[in-house]
């Protein structure tokens, strides 16, 4: 389908899908074995200039657009569904800052992250807080000059391994939702230690740690927004970034698809390829019209933020939940266009299949997608 | 640090079909890329760029659309592109087009050093670098692999052989030819593909040139092709066994047979 996109979108487009055939695909069976971060391709990623996708140009960037980053995001996933969230974990741990930043923070964290010189990652879920964000334990207590950080953040992506972290963390615990506020905290700073890294079931290539503040001392400079603003800075930042983890679920069933029309087309069996089966022609069928329409949806969303509408929120959740559930959905069939061979890790396939099940979880479980979406629906029936 | 890189368009596919009724390329379908071998000169040429400062231009010979080869030279980090490009140069040889290049380059003005794949993945001759120098009469060094220092006008490179490599000290201006060993090209940036959409490209014809007439296109090229065929796959051979005069006398006589 053609959606009209811009010479520049092309041009992301061609460049991103660039790296993921010749710098990615190679080397994609190789990190989701050893579970390294895949600094040689981030490197490759920054030189390209993919990390200014989103960040103004006042501060080294190419200016936010979130169409474009969905578009990079996508491509890379099509090649490595892992390498291509230690990029998009860098989006989501960025967007607070360029949202809601100081000039001073701006100038001081932006450029770096758009050279891809540091990535960046965002810090809200802790043990006791997953779809409840509201349960976090982690404080700021304010003293003097300075926030002192005690808590611990865990499934962290891009923890370790980023310089830059914006952490969520309660200033006032009797306020409840209204008592959380938002943190630039560097690596390095005393206080500031990482935990175990996370053995994962798919996305090895990128890290996810566990974050330890311990007395962690932050110069008050470093709250972004005003105290009490942590969920709302959370709540926008997701609003920018969901739309990423959807184009991350629709690049990875683009792969699936990709790799198993291929396979379909070599593979015989009773004298002839199996894509002549009308078996698998059905299940081809549905895949690319399933993918096609998460496409819609995603780039459809993804426009709308770049128009500046506000209240995404439903089409938001409704790309992420989408789209992962047809990037879940595809990978399982593509690997059974594969057989016995597509169950074996000396086929590329059953890695999407792992690398899938993530996006219908992490960025708000679907189920939490699915309410987001049905309160919405239902609101806007009430008026 | 003036640089100047030829560069040649060529079908993507090593696969490359021959018409056999016409003894021509079946284009149709190919996609069309910067010769890989050139895409080693580009990446050098940026690489002395970053280190000495200076211009690189990148110059090709061929149809309109070669422009498309040029932009991407210029999206890696090439500053400007040149397109030699008239129905006269059409059917140009490696003599033809070395004597063209030379005279574009020679309209360029200054420059310092002259780069070149060592040879174009459709054509394969190797040809046209060496030719390049010989019309502009620079010292040149072919297949070298690394340059290893530039100072006061004179470059040492090493040069690849069949077996080891040799060091060799050339002064500026020179032209060499390079191999893929002496880097690994980058890809292309954002900020690079969207100044490459917007750059132009400088565009040479004949009447730019003034090149004698009896040196460009088909009529100032010596070669002609008498056939062109896919070489018929190797078979098994045949060992010849039994004292070494005894062999060479089978093998005298093997080679009168097959005269014969």
């Amino acid at each position: 389908m053609d959606y009209l996109l811009s010479d520049e979108q092309k041009m992301v487009q061609e460049l991103a899908r660039k790296i993921a055939v010749e710098k990615i695909r190679p080397v994609a069976a190789k990190y989701d074995q050893t579970e390294e971060y895949p600094w040689d391709v981030i490197k490759v990623i920054a030189d390209a200039g993919l990390f200014g996708l989103f960040i103004p140009e006042a501060y080294g960037g190419m200016g936010i657009n979130v169409l474009n980053l969905c578009l990079a995001t996508e491509e890379l996933s099509r090649a490595c569904g892992g390498i291509a969230v230690c990029y998009a974990a860098s989006a989501l741990g960025t967007f607070p800052i360029v949202l809601f930043g100081s000039e001073d923070q701006k100038k001081k964290y932006l450029p770096d992250l758009a050279s891809g010189k540091k990535v960046a990652a965002f810090a809200v879920t802790e043990p006791e807080a997953g779809s409840d964000a509201s349960a976090i334990k982690t404080t700021a207590k304010k003293d003097g000059e300075y926030y002192i950080l005690n808590g611990l953040k865990h499934f962290i992506t891009n923890g370790g391994d980023a310089e830059t972290y914006v952490v969520i963390a309660m200033t006032d615990k009797t306020k409840g939702a209204r008592g959380a506020s938002a943190f630039i905290v560097e690596k390095g700073t005393p206080g500031f230690t990482f935990g175990k890294k996370e053995d994962k079931f798919g996305i090895r290539a990128s890290s996810t740690r566990e974050l330890i503040f311990t007395d962690c001392k932050i110069p008050k400079a470093n709250l972004l927004a005003k105290e009490g603003m942590g969920f709302i800075v959370t709540m926008r930042t997701f609003d920018m970034s969901r739309p990423g983890v959807a184009a991350q679920a629709l690049g990875i069933a683009q792969g699936a698809l990709d790799l198993s029309v291929k396979y379909a087309k070599e593979r015989h069996q009773f004298g002839k390829p199996i894509s002549s089966f009308q078996g698998i022609q059905w299940m081809i069928a549905d895949m690319a019209t399933e993918i096609e329409a998460a496409r819609g949806l995603v780039y459809s969303t993804a426009r709308m933020v770049d128009a500046g509408k506000t209240g995404v929120s439903k089409e938001s959740a409704m790309a992420k939940m989408y789209a992962s559930d047809v990037a879940m959905k595809v990978s399982l069939d593509a690997l059974q266009i594969f057989g016995g061979y597509g169950y074996m890790k000396d086929y590329p396939i059953e890695k999407y299949v792992r690398d899938a099940k993530i996006t219908q979880i992490y960025e708000g479980t679907n189920q939490i997608q699915r309410n987001i979406i049905a309160l919405q629906v239902i609101k806007e029936t009430a008026k | 640090m003036n640089i100047i890189v030829c560069i040649k368009q060529v079908p993507e596919t090593t696969e490359v079909r021959i018409n056999p009724e016409t003894n021509t390329l079946i284009r149709e379908g190919v996609k069309s890329i910067i010769n890989p071998f050139d895409m080693y000169a580009i990446e050098e040429s940026i690489r002395l760029k970053e280190k000495f400062g200076g211009k690189v231009t990148v110059i090709t010979m061929g149809p309109p659309q070669a422009d498309a080869a040029l932009r991407e030279a210029i999206s890696l980090g090439a500053d400007e592109g040149v397109l030699v490009c008239d129905r006269a140069f059409a059917g140009s040889d490696t003599w033809a087009t070395s004597y063209t290049l030379a005279g574009a380059i020679k309209k360029l003005g200054e420059f310092d050093l002259i780069l070149c794949g060592k040879q174009a993945s459709d054509g394969d001759t190797a040809q046209v670098g060496p030719g390049i120098s010989t019309h502009l009469d620079i010292p040149q060094v072919t297949y070298v692999k690394k340059i290893e220092e530039v100072k006061d006008k004179i470059m040492r490179v090493e040069r690849m052989l069949e077996e080891g490599f040799e060091v060799i000290e050339t002064p500026l201006p020179a032209l060499l030819t390079v191999v893929k060993e002496i880097n690994e090209p980058r890809l292309p940036s954002l900020k690079g593909m969207m100044r490459s959409k917007q750059a132009k490209i400088a565009s040479f014809a004949q009447k730019d040139l003034n090149l004698d007439p009896q040196n460009i296109g088909l009529c100032g090229s010596p070669t002609q092709v008498v056939k062109i065929f896919t070489p018929p796959q190797r078979t098994g051979g045949q060992i010849l066994t039994g004292e070494i005069p005894e062999i060479a006398e089978k093998l005298v006589n093997l080679i009168k047979d097959e005269v014969h």
